[in-house]
């Protein structure tokens, strides 16, 4: 028998903390990292008579990512109440919406890496984000055979994103997860931070023979909190699945946590009863009304979206649409090559584009820097390119200078190559000179391309290249070495 | 529409109620009752009827993104059976 070919269908499920001063429905603050307890008011500690006051600033920012995915903003959306017991939900309900979420429908277009050093582009529908709020911490350590509760994050406002199953492979499962990523962060309605649990991915996986109709029954993997864990906790279960399927048994939906330490997932302890929520319309809140007018002026006051941008990097720069999107991955990025190309002159934009992607995003990496305290600022950057541009100096001395420009070895560009004598030679009697020299003092090399082997002449290029402490124009150097040869 | 005990003992469960002997008896009546009651409106015809989803006709109020609380842990846990390290402690849990 042939061995069945799967097709793997993965949506999401993102659950955004969206960076309010105080929470959704209590006046109580956000801020992470507070003694514990220290942010939990009597709203969030639900002691009896309490009412929740919806957050303006928290429906604001679910406009702002409905507008950004050309979603349907709903003029009218309900909360309803998720009801489960366990101790870090003191009302023993978790106010969420249901039947009528704020934000419905939308979709992102992603470049999704294809493994190949290339990309392709790919639409995820959203199927709608909705407006909850946060349960609390427990602490499972051992406090004398109790559970600690710190009820801080409890009420703080989350906005879940739930994706269509659109998604067919681990890596464009990957791919939408930081597309999300970057746009909510762009759109500054959520700091991102995976660690501290702003961006939190929970991954819906099923396999189906390729050419079916119906899907497989899916297994939820809960709580990824990295990319990397997202990638590794997908592959693992669609694996298992597979090789399930393979030895004639049969997936039982349920859900999965991911350890990290071992790269495996595993069914949690079965709760019976753990998804029948009793979802009810909450008396204590009114419908939600948003007029028409809201959302224009939220619509005016959205800043240009990384899809816009990447799209005018391609049509006005002439950049590829996988470079366009590294450079739209988050709005500082953007700005800082904006920046860039604005001092280098847009002619010099895809010299611009590889220097930020490459250099410098490397040396960022290297040194843990933001591209915000990144030692060598755009106009530097842009003073470097002018200077590859109009030939002063070849790429090979860029590099220098830029290391001297990132030690702050000087203001400028100009000023480094002034200092440290790094112009470029293109003069052809100076270049001829240097050429004789090392054909002088290299006649075996000579002697091999004569003889018909190539790479003699590379190597003699690179002789003359060390001789002029990379100073002589290579163009230069090929052209005129190619004459003195043949 | 009617219960089974079955369902009521579930719904018990939920709700972590625990219900004495007989008692499944009682609640399932009454509560087959409140059904009696949903089915007459269930007939009623509301084609055209726009669901609400509260009895006022009325929009949620919004309060600016502000915070107004203060840090009120020792008085809240004042009154709470068992704290520690600023933590509420309950019975243990695990997942």
């Amino acid at each position: 028998m042939s061995r069945t070919d799967w097709e793997v269908v993965i949506g999401l499920e993102i659950h955004t903390q969206l960076n309010t001063q105080s929470k959704i429905f209590s006046g109580a603050s956000t801020a992470f990292g507070a003694e514990p307890n220290a942010q939990a008011c009597a709203v969030d500690i639900a002691l009896p008579g309490v009412l929740p006051v919806l957050n303006k600033g928290a429906v604001e920012r679910a406009i702002r990512f409905g507008l950004a995915i050309g979603a349907t903003v709903a003029p009218k959306s309900i909360f309803a109440r998720k009801n489960y017991f366990y101790p870090d939900l003191p009302k023993g309900y978790q106010i969420s919406q249901y039947e009528l979420p704020v934000v419905q429908g939308g979709q992102i277009t992603l470049q999704v890496p294809d493994g190949k050093g290339g990309a392709y582009e790919k639409v995820v529908n959203l199927t709608r984000a909705h407006l909850e709020e946060d349960a609390g911490k427990s602490l499972h350590e051992d406090f004398h055979g109790m559970t600690g509760i710190d009820l801080n994050r409890a009420g703080t406002p989350l906005l879940e994103i739930v994706s269509e199953p659109d998604m067919r492979s681990s890596a464009e499962a990957v791919a939408y997860a930081k597309a999300l990523h970057a746009l909510v962060r762009w759109i500054d309605i959520c700091d991102g931070n995976m660690q501290e649990g702003s961006f939190r991915c929970d991954a819906n996986v099923s396999v189906r023979p390729r050419g079916q109709a119906e899907f497989g029954t899916r297994r939820e993997i809960k709580n990824l909190n990295s990319f990397r864990f997202l990638q590794q906790a997908i592959d693992y279960e669609i694996q298992w699945q597979i090789d399930l399927i393979e030895d004639g048994g049969k997936v039982q939906q349920a859900t999965v946590l991911f350890d990290a330490d071992t790269g495996e997932t595993r069914a949690m302890r079965s709760k019976e009863d753990a998804h029948d929520y009793r979802y009810f319309p909450d008396p204590d809140l009114l419908p939600l009304v948003i007029s028409s007018e809201w959302i224009e002026r939220v619509k005016g006051e959205l800043p240009e979206l990384p899809e816009a941008l990447s799209a005018r990097f391609q049509g006005e720069y002439g950049l590829s649409a996988y470079d366009a999107t590294t450079l739209t991955a988050s709005r500082e990025v953007a700005q800082f090559y904006l920046d860039t190309v604005a001092a280098a002159g847009a002619a010099n934009a895809k010299t611009c584009a590889n220097w930020v992607m490459g250099e410098l995003a490397g040396r960022l990496n290297k040194a843990e820097l933001d591209i915000t305290a990144s030692p060598v600022s755009a106009a530097q950057l842009a003073g470097l390119v002018q200077r590859i541009a109009d030939n002063t100096i070849s790429n090979a001395i860029a590099k220098k200078v830029f290391e001297a420009l990132w030690n702050k070895e000087g203001e400028s560009a100009d000023a480094i190559i002034e200092a440290q004598g790094l112009k470029q030679v293109t003069d052809t009697g100076a270049i001829e000179a240097i050429i004789d020299e090392v054909l002088a003092a290299n006649q075996k090399s000579v002697e091999e391309f004569r003889a018909g082997k190539e790479k003699a002449f590379n190597a003699l290029v690179g002789q003359c290249m060390k001789a002029s402490k990379g100073k002589a124009n290579p163009a230069q150097v090929n052209e005129l070495l190619k004459k003195k040869l043949g | 529409m009617s219960l089974s005990l079955d369902e009521v003992r579930h719904i018990a469960k939920l709700a972590r109620l625990e219900l004495a002997a007989g008692d499944a008896e009682a609640t399932q009546a009454k509560l087959n009752g409140i059904f009696g009651l949903i089915e007459e409106m269930q007939a009623v015809d509301t084609d055209g009827v726009e669901p609400m989803s509260h009895p006022q006709e009325l929009a949620q109020r919004l309060r600016d993104d502000a915070v107004s609380e203060t840090d009120r842990r020792a008085a809240f846990q004042a009154v709470a059976p068992q704290t520690e390290a600023g933590l509420y402690l309950v019975p243990k849990v695990i997942e």
